[in-house]
């Protein structure tokens, strides 16, 4: 098992602690008022992901090859789902990403859950986080 | 009185349930839902009598022509014009205003004006740009003030010789304000600018008659009036449609074609090009029933009723912003509370069954004005009721405290 299906484990085992939508939402705000990594100066529109609802700003970094997002949304539940993909995805390498399958977003029901346009919101956002490991990779060679 | 029961009996989908709760439909601005009086009209339509019309010899097509033109003749009486004549069928709102935008270059030169306010919805701005674009003629933009209406200073100021033409909501979408037509149409009057009225909002909410309101052109969608999506109708003065030219070229609109030249048909077939949308158009006739059979006027009351109990409740939230304050307003309530993001209520409320629309509603030049990246909007219909609203601040405050 790579470490992003690991990660990807654990979310959805922990979310299926809950047994409503309510709480699984109550769960995700609390992730959202966390305080996160987010250096306000990426809050430009160069690094907006288009198609989401509320603002999210999304940049990444590469320590010794691997890579950590950081992302900030003016909202609150799109800031908890956004630091479960971070969960999943930051401090892994760049193959790792690209190669990820995202089985949890199902198994939580989370898709489902989303209206059409939300959830075109959370596919800009992975495709972004993918272009971004891409483009790591390409760098490195 | 309005029979409530029989009322709310009429719409099957105000049982749905979301997530074990009772759908609670707060979103009558975007679209009003259909009762089975209109679905049975277009079930009944296509069991019984489906053809084309205005062409046929055979039976089908005569009872559709017939049922077609007894639609127009109901939404004369509807709106109070005098022919029907001025009754054009489109696809809705927005269609109706492309139309004019489009048909009404022929008046218009480079420097003359288009006076349109900033409560807009984007539907009766993009067509006046492309008009613009086209022409050369610039657009003028009337200010909306704090309470969120019209400045009518303003508007009287804007106006002038070049104003060829002004395009005005009747009611905000997004504010819910009610304009004052009657007025702005006087002022129009004193340079000869054409005035053409977004009635997207009035229709279903409150008595029109375009007569009275001596606008040039009236216009609405069947869907925010209990009927079906894909219709509209544009009311135009006879005058001022028989100058205009066609906006498309199709079948129905001709009178005689031949390679070299076309003669357009009579009002109101000129500007129907095409077979139209007959089930939808039939529809409409039924839902304008349904609705006359309620009463205009309670309806305008009973909704009245219900904007004076959203306030009484709203006014105790001390993190409630309204946006929209006027005095003068239709049963749609926008909103903020303090720091908190109007989508995240939006997901929270959709998740107990509630259905509001969340963001710019269509309108961001007015909400960039107001520095606001989207607000919140509850919007009322004729099925709606106290309890409904009562459920809904419980859910607000439920979600406030989730979120705050
Ligand atoms: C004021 C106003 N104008 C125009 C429209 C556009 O209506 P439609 O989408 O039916 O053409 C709407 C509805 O969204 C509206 O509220």
């Amino acid at each position: 098992m790579t470490s992003v299906e690991k990660v990807q484990n654990e979310i959805v085992e922990e979310l299926s602690l809950f047994s409503d939508w309510m709480e699984k939402y109550e769960y995700l705000i609390e992730l959202g008022k966390d305080e996160i990594n987010f250096d306000k100066k990426f809050m430009k529109d160069e690094f907006l992901i288009n198609g989401c609802q509320s603002k999210v700003w999304l940049y990444a970094k590469e320590n010794n090859s691997k890579i950590s997002f950081h992302a900030y949304s003016d909202a609150i539940m799109t800031k908890g789902i956004i630091a479960l993909l971070i969960k999943v995805f930051s401090n892994q390498s760049p193959d790792d990403i690209i190669n990820a399958k995202l089985d949890f977003i199902d198994k939580i029901g989370l898709k489902n859950h989303l209206s059409a346009t939300r959830a075109n919101g959370l596919m800009s956002m992975i495709k972004q986080i993918k272009i971004y490991a891409i483009g790591f990779k390409e760098k490195n060679g | 009185m309005i029979d409530f029961e029989k009322i709310r009996s009429s719409f099957p989908i105000l049982n749905v349930k979301v997530n074990d709760n009772k759908l609670v439909y707060f979103d009558n601005a975007a679209t009003t839902q259909t009762p089975t009086q209109v679905t049975n009209t277009i079930r009944d339509y296509f069991y019984k009598q489906n053809s084309n019309i205005h062409r046929g010899v055979h039976h089908l097509s005569n009872i559709s022509t017939e049922d077609f033109e007894q639609s127009r003749k109901k939404v004369r009486e509807f709106v109070g014009a005098e022919k029907e004549e001025e009754i054009i069928f489109t696809k809705g709102t927005t269609d109706s205003i492309n139309l004019v935008a489009t048909s009404f270059q022929k008046f218009l030169k480079s420097g003359d004006e288009i006076l349109i306010s900033e409560m807009e919805h984007h539907s009766n701005i993009v067509p006046w740009q492309l008009c613009a674009e086209k022409t050369g003629a610039k657009i003028k933009v009337v200010s909306v003030t704090k309470e969120g209406e019209i400045d009518i200073d303003h508007l009287e100021k804007l106006l002038n010789e070049k104003t060829k033409i002004l395009s005005i909501t009747h009611i905000s979408n997004t504010l819910g304000t009610i304009n004052p037509i009657t007025e702005i149409t006087k002022l129009a009057r004193k340079f000869d600018t054409k005035v053409f009225i977004d009635g997207a909002q009035a229709i279903a909410h409150q008595k029109v008659n375009v007569t009275e309101l001596d606008v040039d052109f009236y216009c609405f969608s069947a869907h925010k009036l209990y009927g079906p999506t894909g219709v509209g109708v544009l009311y135009g003065k006879e005058e001022i449609l028989e100058k205009l030219p066609p906006y498309q070229g199709g079948g129905e609109m001709i009178e005689l074609v031949t390679f070299e030249k076309t003669t357009y048909a009579k009002l109101p077939s000129k500007f129907e090009a095409g077979t139209p949308n007959i089930s939808g158009v039939i529809a409409l006739g039924k839902a304008i029933e349904f609705i006359e059979d309620i009463n205009l006027d309670l309806i305008f009351e009973y909704e009245a009723m219900l904007l004076n109990h959203y306030n009484e409740k709203s006014n105790k939230l001390e993190y409630y912003e309204p946006f929209g304050t006027s005095l003068n307003k239709s049963a749609i309530a926008s909103f903020n509370l303090k720091k908190v993001h109007h989508y995240d209520i939006g997901v929270l409320l959709d998740n107990m069954g509630v259905a509001v629309r969340t963001g710019h509603h269509c309108t961001q030049p007015l909400h960039k004005k107001f520095n606001l990246d989207g607000t919140i909007r509850a919007s009322f219909g004729i099925y709606n009721t106290k309890n409904e609203i009562d459920y809904f601040f419980d859910c607000l405050s439920r979600a406030y405290k989730m979120l705050y």
